[in-house]
C-alpha cells in the first residue's frame, strides 16, 4: 500500500520579508465551490443558516467564524474555514477546489502597492476594504484576490502557477523596498 | 559657467561624470545638460542629416539636439536627452551620430551636399535603376538611419508596470499644478500629482518668480511639504504623463532609477497605468524658435531656458549673451541675467515699437538675418531697416512665443483650436472627457492668471465629484500681459532651420508645398517634420506657419498634425516590464515536476506545462534511445507517465446530460454512470474545436477532459453556450484541471501494477470508471488508454500527486518497466493512429478525420449545420491517412505529397504531413497526413517533399491506425 504524502503547493516555502512587505504561503484549507441553480438562492439561505453566512453578493466574502464564503463568480462561491454542509444536489453544484488553489499572502501597509505592479484593480484599503474579493489578472494569471483584515491581502492562484504568482510578487516586493532606498 | 549664489543645486553634493570619455564635475540636481555648460561644454551633437554641430536648445523634455547615449554596466541607452538626465557619481554618457568624434565628424560631408540632400531627395534619387533597391539603397539608407546606437545584447537591468488610481490626477506642478493640487488635496479627494521633472515648481523656479510675497521657492517648498503631509495625495516625481487612452486611464513613464548608479532591484523606470475620475492638465507651455538663416549653432538656444539654467543650476552658457525676440518675455531673461551680473550684449526685438528699455541696447523692428562660428556661436548679423550690425556673442537667447503643451488634449482625436491673440493653438474644450487644462496649457500665460486657473480647474472638478471644495486663499503673484507680434520665419540667405531634431528647413517646408505636399500631413511626412525624438514639440507650429504662408492659407485653414502618444518616448523595456524571457508566460508545474527532473528528464513546456520529454538511462546518447526504449517497455511490460495537464471540467445539474449532448457532436446523455466516452466537440462553423473523454460520475454528474492546450479554450466555449444559449439550465461547471494529480498506467502488466496499489483490486471494464482509495485517500481509476494497451488512469487529490508518482514509477521498475515521456507518448499514440491537435488544428471537420459519423444524426449540437456545408464533405477534401516508409530516412512533419510524376509545385500539391515518428513497435517510420480523398487511396505509393529540410522520398498511403486495429489489447 503506498504511504501518500501530502504537499503544499509550494510544499512550504520559507516567507520572505522585503522591508515592511512579508510575502507567505498561506496553509492548506479545504475550499468547496458551492454554484446555485437557477432560483436557489431562498434554499441555500436555509443550508447555510447554521454555519452563520449568508451567500455573497458579488465582490465580497462572507464570514462567520472560521467559515468564509468567497465569491468567485455569477452565482458561485468557495466555501473554505469549514467542511461542506450537506448541500441538496438540486440546489447547488458543490465541488472540491481544495486541491487546485495555491493560497499565498501579503502582509504589510503597502501590501496592495507591490500587488497592484500587477492587478489592474484599485486595492487600497479604501477602496478594498476588509470583506471584498474579487476575481482579477495578477499579470497573465487570474486569482481571486479578497481581503480579509486590515494591513493584509490573501490570493489563490492556480496551484500550478505559484511558483510564477510568488515570483512575481515577490520582485515587486523587492523593487518597492529598493525604490525607498534610492537617492530623491 | 557657474554662476555663485544662483540655482538649486546641492553644492554640497559634488558628483564625477564623463562625456565622451572626458571626466567633468557637476552636482545633484544638475541635469547633464546643466552640468556639461558649467563646465562651458556647449557642443552636445551632431544634427541628423547633415551632421551639422549642435548645442543645447532647451531645458526640458523637448529637446531636440542634445541627443546623447549612456553607457551602464549592463545596457546602453541611445537618444537621451541630455536636458532630462541627471548628472550622478559615474555617470557615463557619450555623443552620438558622429565620426570618429564630435568636433571632426567625417559624416558632415553631408553638409557640403546639402543643395542635394533637401527634402524628397530618397524618394526621387533611389527609384531607379530599380534592382539597385534591394542591394544597394536599402543596406545603404539604413546604415546612414537611425540616431544613437545599441549594445546589440539584451537590456538586462530592471524595469517595472504598475496600476495606480486617484480622484484627480494633476499633470504638472508649476503655479496652476499646484494650486490645482493643493485645492483638491485639501478638499479630502484623492490626488495623484505628476511632475516631469525632479523638482516640483515648474516656471516658478525657473524664473524665480515671487509668490505670495515669497520668493518661489519657498511657496513650492511650502506647498510641497503640506501635500507631502496629506495622506490622501501621492505625489510623483521625474514622471511623465504619456498618453490619454479610453475610461479616464493615462498612461506615465517614471524614471525610478535613472538619475542614480544603477542598483540591484532598483527599476530604471516604471510604466503606470492610472486611472483617474477627473484630471487637469497643467503641462505649461513650450518656448519656440524662429527660422531665421543659420540659426543652428551651438550657442543659440531658447531665452526661456537661460532663465531655467541661470535659476535652476546657476548656469550661464556663454560669457557674451544676445537675445531675439518677438515678445516680452526674452526681457525676463536680460533681467535675469543682469542682475546675475551676466553681461547682455543687446536685444533684437522684431517688433517696431518694442520698449527700448532693460539696462540694455535694445534694437527694436530688428532681425537676426545671419550667424557665424562652426563648432560656438561667434558673430550674429541683424538687419533694421537698412543697416546691417554685427554683433560678436558667444550665446543668442531666442524666442519666438509659447505654445501651449496641448499634446494630452488631442490623444482622443480632438484637434486644438487656434486663438489669435496668442498666435498659438489652444486646447478644445472638453477634447478628452473629464480633462481640462489649466493655466499655460490652456493659453494663460501669467503667475496670477496660472494660480487662478489652477484653483477654479480643482474647484470645478470637485464639483463634478461632489465633494465641497475647502477654502483656500489666492496668493499674489506677478499679472504681466503677454504682448507678442507673430514672427515664423526670417528671410535671407542660408538655411533656417525648423525642425532640428530631423533637419528640416524652411525651403523644404517651402518646397514640400510647390510639390504639391500642401496638406500638413503630406508636408510632415514629405520632409520628415516632426520625426524625430522631440515629434516636433518645438517646431510643428511654426512649421505650419511657413507651410500656410506658401500655400497662402491662413494657419487655422492649415491644421495641424495629429498629436499622438507617446508624449515623450516610452522604452519598449518599461512598456514589456516583467515579460522578458521566461515572464513572458505563467510557468505550469506538474506535481511530478521534481521527481522527473530527478531522473534527468529534459524538460519541455506544453500549453505552458512542463512535461518530460524522456527519462534518459545510463549508456543512452540520444532522445532516440530513451524513446525507443520507453515504446518497447509500455509495449512489453508496463509504464507511467503524468498526465495530470489534460484540462478536467466537472459539470453537475438536473441538463448537465443535455448540455454535453449540444456541446458534442456525439450522445453523452445514453452513457451509463460509471462509464466513460470519447467525445468530439466542433466549433459553431463545423470544424473540430477539440476532442477528449468524458465520464459520468452520477446521474447529473460528469466529468469531462480536453486536451491540455486546448483546455482554455474548450472552458471559454463552455462558458458561451452556457451564457448564450442556455443560461436557464439547471447546469454548473467549473475547472478541476488543477485539483487532480492523474496518472496513465499502460501496458500488459498495468492490471497488475494498478491492483497492486489499490486498496481493493478492481476489474475495471475498458471504458469504465470507479472511485478506488489509494493509501487511504480518495481517488478515481478510469480504465482509458491514449497508447493502444491495457491502460489505466489513476487520479488522487494534488497534494498527494508526487508521492503517488514517484510510488507508481517505482512500482513499474520492479516490473519491469518505469516512467515514460512526451516522446514516446507521441510515438505510442501515432502507432495507435489516435490525434492530437497535430491532426485538429482547426482546419480540419469530422469527416476529414473520419468522424463524420459521430456526429450525431438523432439530435442537434453546435457546428452540426455548419459540417454539413456543400465543400466539407466529399472526395476534394484532404482527409486523414496514415503513411509508412521503410526507408532509412527520416520522415518529417509539414512535408507536403505528392502523385509520382508530377511537378512539384504548390499547385500539385496533394496533401501534408502532420505527425511523424519513428516506430520501434513496426521497425518502420510512420505518419500521419491529410491527403485529397485520401481514405480511397489506402496502399498508393506517393513523393513526400520537403522543400525547407531538403527531403525527397516514396512513402506509402495507408489506414492511420498500426498497431492492434482491431483493438483487442486494449480491451484485454
Amino acid at each position: 500500500m503506498p504511504e501518500l504524502i501530502a504537499k503544499s503547493p509550494l510544499a512550504g516555502r520559507a516567507p520572505v520579508t522585503r522591508g515592511t512587505l512579508r510575502l507567505s504561503e498561506t496553509s492548506m484549507e479545504a475550499i468547496t465551490s458551492i454554484a446555485l441553480f437557477p432560483g436557489q438562492s431562498k434554499a441555500i439561505a436555509k443550508v447555510l443558516k447554521p454555519l452563520g453566512l449568508t451567500f455573497p453578493t458579488p465582490n465580497t466574502v462572507a464570514q462567520s467564524g472560521e467559515a468564509r464564503l468567497i465569491w468567485t463568480g455569477r452565482d458561485q462561491a468557495f466555501l473554505t474555514g469549514v467542511p461542506a454542509p450537506a448541500i441538496p444536489p438540486e440546489v447547488a453544484a458543490v465541488t472540491d477546489q481544495s486541491d487546485g488553489w495555491a493560497g499565498l499572502a501579503v502582509e504589510g501597509p503597502a501590501a496592495h502597492e507591490a500587488l497592484m505592479r500587477w492587478v489592474p484593480i484599485d486595492l487600497r484599503p479604501a477602496q478594498f476594504p476588509v470583506g471584498m474579493a474579487i476575481r482579477a489578472p495578477l499579470y497573465h494569471m487570474q486569482a481571486i484576490i479578497l481581503r480579509l483584515v486590515a494591513n493584509r491581502i490573501d490570493l489563490m492562484v492556480f496551484r500550478s502557477m505559484a511558483r510564477t504568482a510568488w515570483h512575481e510578487i515577490d520582485l515587486a516586493m523587492t523593487t518597492i523596498e529598493a525604490r525607498d532606498m534610492r537617492t530623491k | 559657467m557657474r554662476i555663485d549664489g544662483k540655482g538649486l543645486i546641492d553644492r554640497t553634493k559634488p558628483v564625477r561624470f564623463t562625456f565622451d570619455g572626458r571626466a567633468y564635475g557637476g552636482y545633484r540636481g544638475d541635469t547633464l545638460a546643466s552640468a556639461l555648460l558649467a563646465n562651458d561644454v556647449t557642443l552636445m551633437g551632431r544634427s541628423f542629416k547633415y551632421h551639422r554641430p549642435r548645442g543645447v536648445m532647451t531645458a526640458g523634455s523637448e529637446e531636440p539636439n542634445a541627443l546623447v547615449e549612456i553607457i551602464g554596466a549592463r545596457n546602453q541607452t541611445p537618444n537621451v536627452r541630455a536636458t532630462v538626465q541627471e548628472v550622478f557619481e559615474g555617470l557615463a554618457a557619450r555623443s552620438q551620430n558622429r565620426w570618429p568624434s564630435l568636433k571632426f565628424d567625417g559624416m558632415a560631408i553631408n553638409d557640403l551636399m546639402s543643395p542635394f540632400f533637401s527634402a524628397g531627395f530618397y524618394y526621387k534619387t533611389f527609384m531607379w535603376p530599380r534592382a539597385f533597391w534591394e542591394k544597394l539603397y536599402e543596406p545603404l539608407i539604413r546604415r546612414a538611419a537611425g540616431l544613437g546606437s545599441l549594445s546589440g545584447r539584451h537590456d538586462e537591468g530592471l524595469y517595472e508596470k504598475s496600476f495606480a488610481f486617484c480622484d484627480l490626477l494633476v499633470i504638472g506642478s508649476g503655479p496652476s499644478g499646484l494650486m490645482a493640487a493643493l485645492t483638491v488635496a485639501r478638499s479630502g479627494a484623492d490626488v495623484i500629482l505628476a511632475e516631469e521633472e525632479a523638482r516640483l515648481g515648474g516656471r516658478v523656479l525657473a524664473d524665480d518668480i515671487m509668490v505670495g510675497g515669497k520668493a518661489g521657492a519657498d511657496w513650492v517648498a511650502e506647498v510641497q511639504a503640506e501635500l507631502e503631509s496629506l495622506p490622501n495625495v501621492r505625489i510623483m516625481r521625474r514622471t511623465t504623463v504619456t498618453g490619454v487612452y479610453d475610461h479616464g486611464t493615462y498612461g506615465a513613464l517614471e524614471r525610478v532609477g535613472l538619475h542614480q548608479p544603477a542598483r540591484a532591484n532598483l527599476p530604471r523606470e516604471c510604466f503606470w497605468r492610472i486611472v483617474a475620475k477627473r484630471a487637469i492638465l497643467a503641462s505649461g507651455a513650450l518656448e519656440r524658435g524662429i527660422a531665421f538663416p543659420m540659426n543652428d549653432r551651438p550657442g543659440i538656444m531658447m531665452a526661456g531656458s537661460l532663465r531655467s539654467y541661470l535659476n535652476l543650476y546657476g548656469v550661464v552658457p556663454g560669457k557674451r549673451i544676445t537675445l531675439f525676440a518677438n515678445n516680452d518675455g526674452a526681457r525676463a531673461t536680460a533681467r535675469s541675467l543682469i542682475s546675475a551680473g551676466v553681461p547682455v550684449a543687446a536685444i533684437v526685438d522684431s517688433r517696431p515699437d518694442a520698449s527700448m528699455e532693460d539696462g540694455t541696447i535694445v534694437h527694436a523692428g530688428a532681425q537676426v538675418v545671419d550667424t557665424k562660428g562652426r563648432l560656438q556661436l561667434r558673430q550674429i548679423t541683424v538687419q533694421k531697416g537698412n543697416e546691417r550690425i554685427e554683433i560678436e556673442t558667444d550665446t543668442l537667447g531666442v524666442s519666438g512665443g509659447w505654445n501651449p503643451t496641448l499634446h494630452l488634449t488631442c490623444h482622443m482625436n480632438g484637434r486644438p483650436r487656434w486663438s489669435d491673440e496668442l498666435a498659438a493653438f489652444v486646447p478644445q474644450d472638453a477634447a478628452v472627457p473629464g480633462l481640462v487644462a489649466a493655466g499655460a496649457a490652456n493659453g494663460t500665460f501669467s503667475t496670477q492668471g496660472c494660480l487662478a486657473a489652477g484653483h477654479a480647474a480643482a474647484v470645478q472638478a470637485l464639483s463634478d465629484m461632489e465633494i465641497r471644495p475647502a477654502a483656500i486663499a489666492l496668493p499674489q503673484a506677478e499679472d504681466t500681459p503677454y504682448r507678442l507680434t507673430a514672427l515664423w520665419a526670417v528671410q535671407g540667405k542660408g538655411r533656417a532651420w525648423l525642425d532640428l531634431g530631423n533637419d528640416v528647413t524652411t525651403k523644404d517646408v517651402a518646397l514640400s508645398a510647390q510639390e504639391n505636399f500642401s496638406s500638413v500631413e503630406h508636408m510632415k511626412r514629405y520632409t520628415t517634420q516632426g520625426m524625430a525624438p522631440d515629434q516636433g514639440k518645438s517646431s510643428n507650429v511654426a512649421a505650419l506657419a511657413v507651410l500656410a504662408n506658401a500655400t497662402g492659407r491662413s494657419i487655422p485653414e492649415t491644421g495641424t498634425t495629429t498629436y499622438r502618444p507617446p508624449y515623450v518616448p516610452v522604452s519598449i523595456a518599461a512598456l514589456g516590464a516583467g515579460g522578458r524571457g521566461m515572464g513572458f508566460a505563467p510557468q505550469r508545474f506538474l506535481t511530478s515536476d521534481q521527481a522527473s527532473r530527478d531522473r534527468g528528464a529534459p524538460m519541455i513546456e506544453a500549453g505552458l506545462w512542463y512535461r518530460p520529454s524522456y527519462f534518459p538511462k545510463p549508456g543512452e546518447a540520444t532522445w532516440r534511445e530513451s524513446c525507443d526504449r520507453e515504446v518497447m517497455m509500455v509495449r512489453e511490460t508496463v509504464g507511467v507517465a503524468d498526465v495530470s495537464t489534460l484540462g478536467k471540467i466537472d459539470i453537475q445539474g438536473a441538463d448537465a446530460a443535455r448540455f454535453l449532448d449540444f456541446v458534442y457532436s456525439n450522445t453523452f446523455s445514453t452513457l451509463p454512470v460509471g462509464k466513460v466516452r470519447y467525445g468530439l466537440m466542433l466549433r459553431e462553423d463545423g470544424f473540430v474545436l477539440d476532442d477528449g473523454t468524458t465520464a459520468r460520475l452520477g446521474e447529473n454528474h460528469y466529468l469531462m477532459t480536453t486536451t491540455t492546450a486546448a483546455a482554455g479554450l474548450v472552458m471559454r466555449h463552455l462558458d458561451f453556450v452556457h451564457q448564450a444559449f442556455c443560461a436557464d439550465w439547471k447546469l454548473r461547471f467549473i475547472s478541476v484541471t488543477e485539483g487532480w494529480a492523474q496518472f496513465a498506467v499502460a501496458g500488459p502488466m498495468a492490471r497488475a501494477l494498478v491492483n497492486s496499489f489499490l486498496e481493493a483490486p478492481v476489474d475495471l471494464p475498458f471504458m469504465g470508471v470507479c472511485p478506488v482509495k489509494v493509501g487511504g485517500v480518495d481517488g478515481r481509476l478510469f480504465r482509458i488508454s491514449f497508447s493502444g494497451e491495457e491502460g489505466y488512469e489513476v487520479a488522487v487529490p494534488t497534494r498527494y500527486g508526487e508521492a503517488l508518482f514517484r510510488d507508481l514509477v517505482a512500482r513499474a521498475e520492479t516490473m519491469g518497466g518505469g516512467p515514460y515521456g512526451m516522446e514516446a507518448l507521441n510515438v505510442l499514440r501515432i502507432e495507435k493512429g489516435f490525434i492530437t491537435h497535430a491532426e485538429i488544428h482547426g482546419r480540419v471537420t469530422a469527416f476529414d478525420i473520419g468522424m463524420e459519423k459521430m456526429i450525431s444524426a438523432k439530435k442537434d449540437c453546435i457546428g452540426k449545420a455548419n459540417a454539413a456545408r456543400p465543400g466539407l464533405l466529399g472526395p476534394e477534401r484532404e482527409q486523414l491517412v496514415g503513411i509508412k516508409c521503410s526507408g532509412a530516412t527520416a520522415l518529417v512533419a509539414g512535408a507536403h505529397l505528392f502523385a509520382q510524376g508530377d511537378t512539384i509545385k504548390r499547385e500539385t500539391s496533394q496533401g501534408y504531413v502532420t505527425s511523424v515518428c519513428w516506430s520501434p513497435t513496426m521497425g518502420l517510420w510512420l505518419g500521419m497526413a491529410f491527403l485529397k480523398n485520401g481514405r480511397a487511396r489506402h496502399g498508393e505509393k506517393l513523393r513526400l517533399v520537403d522543400h525547407m529540410r531538403g527531403v525527397d522520398l516514396g512513402v506509402e498511403i495507408c489506414d492511420p491506425v498500426f498497431h492492434d486495429p482491431a483493438g483487442g489489447k486494449l480491451r484485454a
